[in-house]
């Protein structure tokens, strides 16, 4: 039996484009640094160091707010959450409680063929906490705990759907969505780790609502929603209603495991920060910052169907990663031929290649140039296309220049007669001397097929580019004694 | 020459000006100190006398070359819950006994840029949370004109140490009466300024949404001088006003006292009739309306009702409490603190309610305890969401007061000093002396202690206020109510 499943998401994201944190002036680029070193009186929560906004952050959230068809709030304000915690410099967390910096949004997403509103009820900008590090890996088998400061206070984007998703692959489809349009705003890289931190709440009809907390990629979402919809209809089957409980997501066994039980409910005793007072959101903000949205995937995927002839699916999966569009646009740029053939070339072969490198691997990688020269390799007929597609391989996997590599393994396969010939033609225009000479002397053939190779670049088959230099001498000889004894 | 007798603004003008010697200065404090420090424990901590006449020979040189240096070589207590960087900052709390700040508040960094030099820390009520001085984990302060009696608090150590000049001007904080309480007991000009005026930027938080950084002095004028000095929009503090008085504002409003002002005064009759104050107040404070029409007020008599008289002392101890609460949460004793490292495997919980239990003491774990509980679930519309309405309506009040008014006049402190140990006793008997102290607080209105009276031979001061940013009215009020008496510059000669 199948039994309705009902999905909501929240996705905590980092500001990670912002040069600071969000109350204080350290750098929040703090990945790669030794612990502790991004520090200040204010992100410690040292005594008498206060909080200050910082208006980028600000900005941001806006501009997310309105790439997610929200309702910016009129004014920003935060409260405190407390609750005792190590990695809490003051044992309270500013964020944003009862009014939030953005409600009542949505995002839609393609899902078997047609087009699915995910409601999004709120959004709120708060502080990161610092990090726990075990020195022997779990805090079980540690005796004590270290704390590192350098990600306390930056700033955090909590994101909080309504229950609006019923499968896992839809939830993937969401935060697939949502990723990429957080990488067009330019807000947040989410593929840094710990960037993008998802909580999931599930619920299978029949049974209470679980929240599986703290998953690190889209990827594990999905893997650990699956996991709970055969868990909690497993016991389902076994006439077990599964509990209201919170669990955690172990990546390494791949299963949920129930988080420990706390005797009572949480109070964090919100209650206004007073050293920040509610502060009006100009409507000159919103309106400016929403003029300086930049293109957002949906758009642009139109914009690639109008203007690249492309078919919807490929438009989409192209702008399914900010970087990828942008490699593709490039792409298309550099090379000045068909951009379906572009576009089929990279989201049919490349993208299969570079699932193993991440999609970063594109530029540092892989070059578009690379890309487009086999585009040009394929176009010229010095390659196959079976060949072209054994390339992307090459240029991903080796991280050669596609033309050398070709040069190299042989690949060197101008025997296209027809379109040597041309090039024959066009040698023996250009040298007319030479070809004198070669009708006289069999030696001053080599001359003539050099040139052949060299407009090549050394592609075209030696033996055949012979054959047609020959074979061209000879009607030349022919037509010359026809000449002669017409005269 | 006695320097240490001298109002900073005098002060400054003898060793700038006047060829007065700076190390003789600070040598004539430093004996005053040894003299009387033992019986007052106004000091927490205490720079030595080398490096601070190395400083106010600097700051003296840079005056005589023409740098802009109103307060030049000043003496400067500051309370110890105000950061300075490099001295201890331990909020006379255990808890904070070895932390020491990497950074200055402020406030004291624009003192010192305008020639002032610190010369330690006082001793206050724990975490300011007190009135009487007697909750500090280092002993309490003593009144230096009555040494068996209490100098008012929180800010108790640095009324002593300006009150018996071992030091010629001071800071405090007032978060509901810290600074006008111990200056209306030890014979002092302190000022509460308009919420904002000042930044917090350095100070430890008690209950921020009502606490403001102020002067303390013997004199209206250093008063002014201070404020000048220190006032004015901060960037890093967020609920700093976007406003900064010009050079000058605050003492040509002294001068301008000094010649007596046609000023319109409200007696706020029934906090003066109010049952928890005195006979010898309800005395000072008639004492101080004469004054005042002698040099050419009109004094008229308004009542602020019920809710400012006396509900805003519950809804005061609720926001302060319920704040606190949040506030000292960060002190778990990871990141800075006391001597008291974890066992090995003790759980952080464990921990925390280790250290937290003994780094505090009393008074501060019962406000932290009532305020965490008044802020849960279930309660906190009863007494937090409450409190927050009730101060609505003190402010509304106050606000219509004041702004059909150039001052109002009201007692600073409801009864005179108590002796040591009278009122630490019973909690409600120590809250109950912040009676006419919190409406200015919860209203965020600039209020103002001015010495009015003695009573018994110990000083007795009295409170104005004013509306937002009407800073210059209480220095002209205050300046009348000075020439009139002539109850200022006094010097406690503590004996004992
Ligand atoms: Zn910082």
């Amino acid at each position: 039996m199948k039994r309705r499943t009902v999905i909501g998401l929240e996705i905590h994201v980092q500001l990670t484009a912002l040069k600071t944190k969000l109350f204080c002036s350290c750098s929040a680029d703090y990945r790669h640094s030794p612990p502790n070193t991004h520090v200040c009186p204010v992100c410690l929560g040292l005594p008498g160091a206060l909080p200050v906004v910082n208006k980028e952050a600000l900005r941001a959230a806006i501009s997310v707010c309105l790439a997610l068809n929200g309702r910016v709030a009129d004014r920003l304000r935060f409260d405190r959450k407390h609750y005792f915690y190590p990695d809490m410099p003051k044992n309270y967390q500013i964020t944003q409680y009862l009014e939030p910096i953005c409600r009542e949004g949505y995002l839609e997403i393609e899902y078997n063929g047609r087009t699915k509103k995910i409601r999004i009820r709120r959004m709120n900008l708060e502080e990161d906490p610092g990090r726990l590090v075990y020195p022997a890996g779990s805090p079980l088998h540690s005796p004590y705990s270290l704390v590192d400061y350098n990600r306390a206070g930056v700033a955090l984007l909590e994101i909080v759907t309504e229950p609006d998703m019923e499968s896992p692959e839809e939830a993937r489809l969401f935060l697939e969505k949502l990723r990429s349009i957080l990488e067009h705003l330019g807000v947040s890289d989410p593929s840094l780790e710990g960037a993008m931190r998802v909580d999931a709440n599930i619920s299978v009809e029949g049974g209470e609502r679980v929240e599986v907390k703290n998953i690190g990629s889209i990827h594990e979402v999905e893997r650990a929603l699956m996991y709970e919809i055969v868990r909690q209809n497993s016991l389902l089957d076994k006439g077990v209603k599964p509990k209201r409980e919170t669990r955690h997501w172990d990546p390494a066994h791949r299963v949920t495991i129930p988080a420990r039980v706390k005797e009572t409910e949480e109070d964090y005793r919100y209650m206004p920060d007073p050293n920040l007072p509610p502060v009006r959101i100009p409507a000159e903000l919103v309106k400016a910052v929403a003029e300086s949205l930049p293109e957002l995937p949906d758009k642009r995927a139109e914009r690639f169907v109008r203007e690249y002839g492309l078919p919807r699916k490929t438009a989409r999966v192209l702008v399914s990663r900010k970087l990828l569009a942008d490699f593709y646009e490039d792409v298309v740029k550099m090379y000045g031929g068909d951009p379906r053939r572009a576009a089929n070339y990279i989201v049919n072969d490349l993208l299969n290649w570079l699932k193993d490198y991440g999609i970063k691997a594109l530029y540092s990688r892989v070059p578009p140039e690379r890309v487009v020269k086999v585009l040009k390799l394929l176009d010229e007929g010095v390659i196959s296309i079976r060949q072209a597609k054994e390339l992307a391989e090459v240029i991903v996997k080796k991280g050669v220049d596609p033309e050398e590599y070709v040069k190299k393994a042989g690949y060197v396969k101008i025997s296209d007669e027809e379109y040597l010939s041309r090039i024959v033609e066009e040698v023996f225009k250009e040298h007319p001397k030479a070809v004198r000479d070669a009708l006289e002397k069999p030696k001053a053939v080599n001359f003539l097929v050099g040139m052949v190779m060299a407009k090549t670049r050394g592609r075209a088959d030696p033996v055949v580019a012979r054959r047609l230099v020959l074979r061209r001498l000879e009607e030349l000889r022919a037509r010359g004694a026809s000449q002669t004894s017409s005269r | 020459m006695r320097l240490y007798t001298l109002p900073a603004w005098r002060l400054r003008w003898e060793l700038v000006e006047g060829g007065g010697d700076p190390a003789s200065y600070v040598e004539q404090v430093y004996e005053r100190i040894r003299l009387f420090e033992k019986t007052l424990n106004s000091y927490i901590t205490l720079r030595s006398m080398e490096e601070v006449v190395e400083e106010v020979e600097q700051q003296v040189r840079e005056a005589r070359r023409g740098a802009y240096k109103p307060l030049a070589g000043v003496l400067l207590a500051v309370k110890d819950n105000i950061a300075v960087e490099g001295l201890p900052n331990t909020c006379a709390s255990r808890m904070l006994s070895k932390y020491i700040p990497p950074y200055t508040a402020t406030v004291v960094e624009r003192l010192v840029e305008a020639g002032a030099v610190v010369i330690g820390k006082t001793n206050m009520d724990e975490f300011a949370m007190g009135s009487t001085g007697e909750t500090s984990a280092y002993g309490p302060t003593r009144n230096p004109w009555s040494i068996n009696r209490v100098p008012g608090g929180s800010s108790s150590g640095t009324a002593a140490a300006v009150a018996a000049a071992l030091a010629t001007i001071g800071l405090g904080n007032d978060t509901g009466g810290s600074i006008r309480l111990p200056a209306a007991w030890t014979g002092l000009y302190g000022l509460k300024s308009t919420y904002g005026l000042v930044s917090r930027y350095g100070l430890v938080s008690y209950a921020e949404s009502l606490e403001q950084i102020g002067p303390m002095t013997r004199n209206i004028m250093d008063l002014a001088v201070m404020m000048e000095a220190m006032a004015g929009f901060d960037p890093r503090d967020s609920t700093s006003l976007d406003y900064t008085p010009s050079r000058g504002v605050y003492t040509a409003a002294v001068e301008r006292g000094e010649e007596g002002a046609r000023l319109s005064v409200a007696l706020l009759e029934d906090m003066v009739e109010h049952e928890a104050v005195s006979e010898d107040v309800r005395r000072v404070v008639y004492r101080a309306a004469e004054a005042l029409e002698e040099m050419g007020a009109k004094v008229s008599r308004e009542k602020v009702g019920r809710h400012v008289a006396y509900y805003a002392l519950p809804a005061y101890y609720v926001i302060a409490m319920c704040e606190a609460s949040s506030n000292l949460a960060r002190y778990d004793n990871i990141r800075y603190g006391y001597r008291e490292p974890p066992r090995p495997w003790e759980g952080w919980n464990t921990y925390y309610s280790r250290v937290r239990g003994e780094g505090f003491g009393r008074e501060v774990k019962r406000r932290i305890m009532l305020g965490s509980w008044m802020l849960s679930a279930g309660y906190k519309d009863q007494y937090y969401v409450r409190a927050l309405r009730l101060r609505r309506m003190v402010r509304d009040r106050l606000l219509s007061l004041a702004e059909r008014y150039d001052v109002l006049l009201l007692p600073s402190a409801v009864t005179m000093p108590p002796r040591l140990g009278e009122a630490i006793t019973d909690p409600v008997k120590l809250y109950m002396l912040d009676t006419v102290s919190v409406q200015a607080n919860l209203s965020g209105l600039p209020a103002l202690t001015v010495p009015a009276g003695k009573v018994r031979s110990i000083p007795l001061g009295v409170q104005l206020m004013a509306r937002p940013l009407g800073e210059p009215r209480l220095f002209t009020a205050a300046s009348m109510i000075a020439t009139a008496t002539g109850l200022h510059d006094l010097i406690a000669e503590p004996v004992g």
